[in-house]
């Protein structure tokens, strides 16, 4: 029973990284809390959809479909809207609120050109078999889910650590000023930045839509939520951050259902997450940053 | 006067919406005139709605003491919870206060006996008149209006420049900014008090974040350089799905792009004095006031197009 619990527990902390990712990745490179990473989310998973219901072709088709179509929106946002905030030297909180005009404006979207009901995937599109493994069950999806946000975070931390694009990366995140004075295409990185988040959130989009067989509108709202508890929990901008707060997450929230009822899930998440605030606002990796006069 | 009869028989409601979401922009204006971004207006005004509420529904309180209630919960809630959480500045802050007003959410849904839980209040008694609306609204541009010229509003405008400089000329920079995190809680209380008794039906969900990011988009759009820029922040928030209803489905979305919009191109919102000074070059009216006195937060003096129009 137990080992059920930590298995599903595991599942949902992966599944709350996935989305992470992409969320923290944007956050410690651009310095923008991307609230617009839900809307592509929900994008990625529509276009998965559209590829294998009207075009019949197969999952691996429509993941890359998934990738490509979220990443064009992810350049689109930061070209059109993001780059002038830029330029103009704006304060953090005007992207986010225009990450919240394009959130409301893609959701709405999809509700007009989709329709608000619940679509699903056709059940045939992944093998029916739950692994047995120790009297615990996992699903196909699931293990996709773990392998996968284990493998992107690894490949991710490695980039990040250990080339050339991850030292310019780090670079650009610490100040975009001195990082362009070394020659560092700092526009360029920015774009390759978002799009590269954006392609994270789409696919993860569709894993997600699989995971819990619904496609709708608003599916990237909740995560968003709980996108922001986890960036919060792990420490803003810290990629290990994203795999571990999203494992607490996941680890606390099937923990509270199991033993304290299914009511008080959320309740658990956002009392972490403002407790962790007070306690350790950088998170609980995050290291401080402390900015004194 | 049939017409005029006619309207306020259509439009009273959408009229004393416009009343309670102004205060609601007030509440978060108040706030980030102090340099905080905190989110937890929905949920305060969550609070004072279901405080006032619970007490004409469950106790037959009459209306003042009601009102009372609705303000005075959600500011002793701010107190309580102002002292940890005010520490914490920028992000971290709002989304500690995202988080905050997440568990108001739940633990709304989940106290089920006295809240009913999902379901709502239902049948709270109509008990705000036109002139409740009004007279709050005004009663609070007064207060704050005075607020701002006085020695806690200069106080709140130095914090909001610069925390340490401020602290270090004498200024309690925690007694402030917890001032006016209390004060803003009252003030949203209050307009969940007016609200529910409007309404006739409260539910958890009308206090969420999305409500959150509706309070602060008003006040963005509007401008936060003063009084005037929330109210009219409100003013077209609220207004604008009937006024886009001809775009069926897609009247939301264009809320979207409008406030995308509205960030690229006018980024100090669409109450902005220097602006209109721009058009009637030399305004003598100006030099009276500081047009300064409330800008919107940490704006670098990085250089900007006057005009801050379309480009």
């Amino acid at each position: 029973m137990l080992g059920q619990q930590l298995v599903n527990a595991l599942s949902l902390g992966c599944v709350y990284a996935l989305f992470a990712l992409g969320f923290t990745l944007v956050f410690g490179v651009l310095g923008v809390i991307n609230l617009s990473h839900g809307a592509v989310f929900m994008l990625g998973a529509y276009a998965a959809l559209q590829v294998v219901t009207r075009l019949g072709l197969p999952l691996w088709v429509a993941l890359i479909t998934a990738f490509f179509v979220s990443a064009l929106v992810g350049l689109l946002i930061d070209y059109l809207v993001l780059r002038p905030l830029r330029k103009r030297n704006a304060p953090h909180l005007i992207p986010m609120i225009a990450t919240i005009g394009i959130a409301i404006f893609f959701n709405n979207a999809a509700q007009g050109v989709f329709g608000a009901e619940n679509l699903r995937f056709p059940p045939d599109l992944l093998p029916e078999a739950q692994l047995h493994f120790a009297g615990v069950q996992v699903s196909v999806i699931e293990v996709a889910i773990i392998v996968l946000s284990f493998a992107l975070m690894a490949g991710l931390l490695l980039v990040m650590r250990k080339t050339q694009l991850g030292r310019a990366l780090r670079a650009t995140a610490e100040s975009p000023k001195a990082a362009a004075l070394l020659g560092i295409n700092v526009e360029g990185l920015f774009y390759m930045t978002s799009a590269t988040a954006a392609a994270l959130g789409g696919v993860s989009g569709v894993l997600i839509a699989l995971y819990s067989n619904a496609v709708f509108p608003l599916m990237g709202q909740p995560m968003l939520h709980k996108g922001i508890a986890v960036i919060i929990l792990g420490g803003m901008g810290d990629i290990r951050g994203a795999l571990i707060g999203g494992l607490f997450l996941g680890f606390a929230e099937v923990m509270s259902v199991a033993y304290i009822g299914s009511t008080m899930r959320d309740a658990v998440a956002f009392g972490l997450l403002f407790g962790v605030l007070l306690l350790r606002p950088q998170g609980m990796f995050g290291k401080v940053l402390e900015r004194k006069a | 006067m049939m017409t005029f009869e006619n309207f306020w028989q259509i439009y009273s409601n959408l009229v004393l919406t416009v009343g309670v979401n102004a205060l609601l922009a007030l509440s978060i204006w108040l706030t980030l005139s102090c340099g905080l971004l905190a989110m937890a207006n929905a949920a305060f005004m969550g609070i004072g709605a279901y405080t006032a509420s619970l007490l004409t529904m469950n106790v037959g309180a009459p209306f003042p003491v009601a009102l009372a209630g609705g303000i005075a919960a959600p500011t002793l809630v701010a107190l309580l919870i102002g002292g940890p959480t005010l520490r914490l500045s920028g992000v971290y802050l709002a989304m500690a206060t995202l988080g905050f007003g997440e568990v108001v959410r739940v633990l709304i849904l989940n106290a089920e006996s006295l809240t009913g839980g999902a379901l709502g209040l239902n049948g709270i008694p109509q008990l705000t008149q036109w002139w409740h609306v009004l007279v709050a609204v005004i009663v609070v541009l007064l207060l704050l209006w005075r607020l701002r010229r006085s020695r806690i509003g200069r106080a709140f405008e130095a914090i909001r420049e610069d925390t340490v400089a401020a602290s270090l000329m004498g200024i309690g920079a925690m007694a402030h900014k917890m001032l006016a995190f209390a004060l803003g809680a009252g003030i949203a209380g209050l307009a969940g008090a007016l609200n529910a008794h409007l309404t006739f039906f409260i539910g958890p969900s009308e206090f969420g974040f999305d409500r959150g990011v509706d309070i602060l988009t008003m006040t963005i759009l509007g401008g936060t350089g003063g009084l005037t820029g929330p109210v009219l922040g409100a003013l077209i928030i609220t207004l604008l799905p009937e006024l886009l209803r001809s775009f069926k489905d897609f009247r939301t979305l264009l809320n979207g792009a409008i406030l995308v919009l509205i960030v690229l191109f006018l980024p100090k919102g669409l109450w902005d004095p220097q602006r209109f000074k721009g058009w009637f070059a030399r305004a003598p009216r100006a030099g009276a006031r500081s047009p300064r006195a409330g800008s919107p937060p940490p704006l670098p003096p990085a250089p900007q197009p006057a005009s801050g129009g379309p480009r």
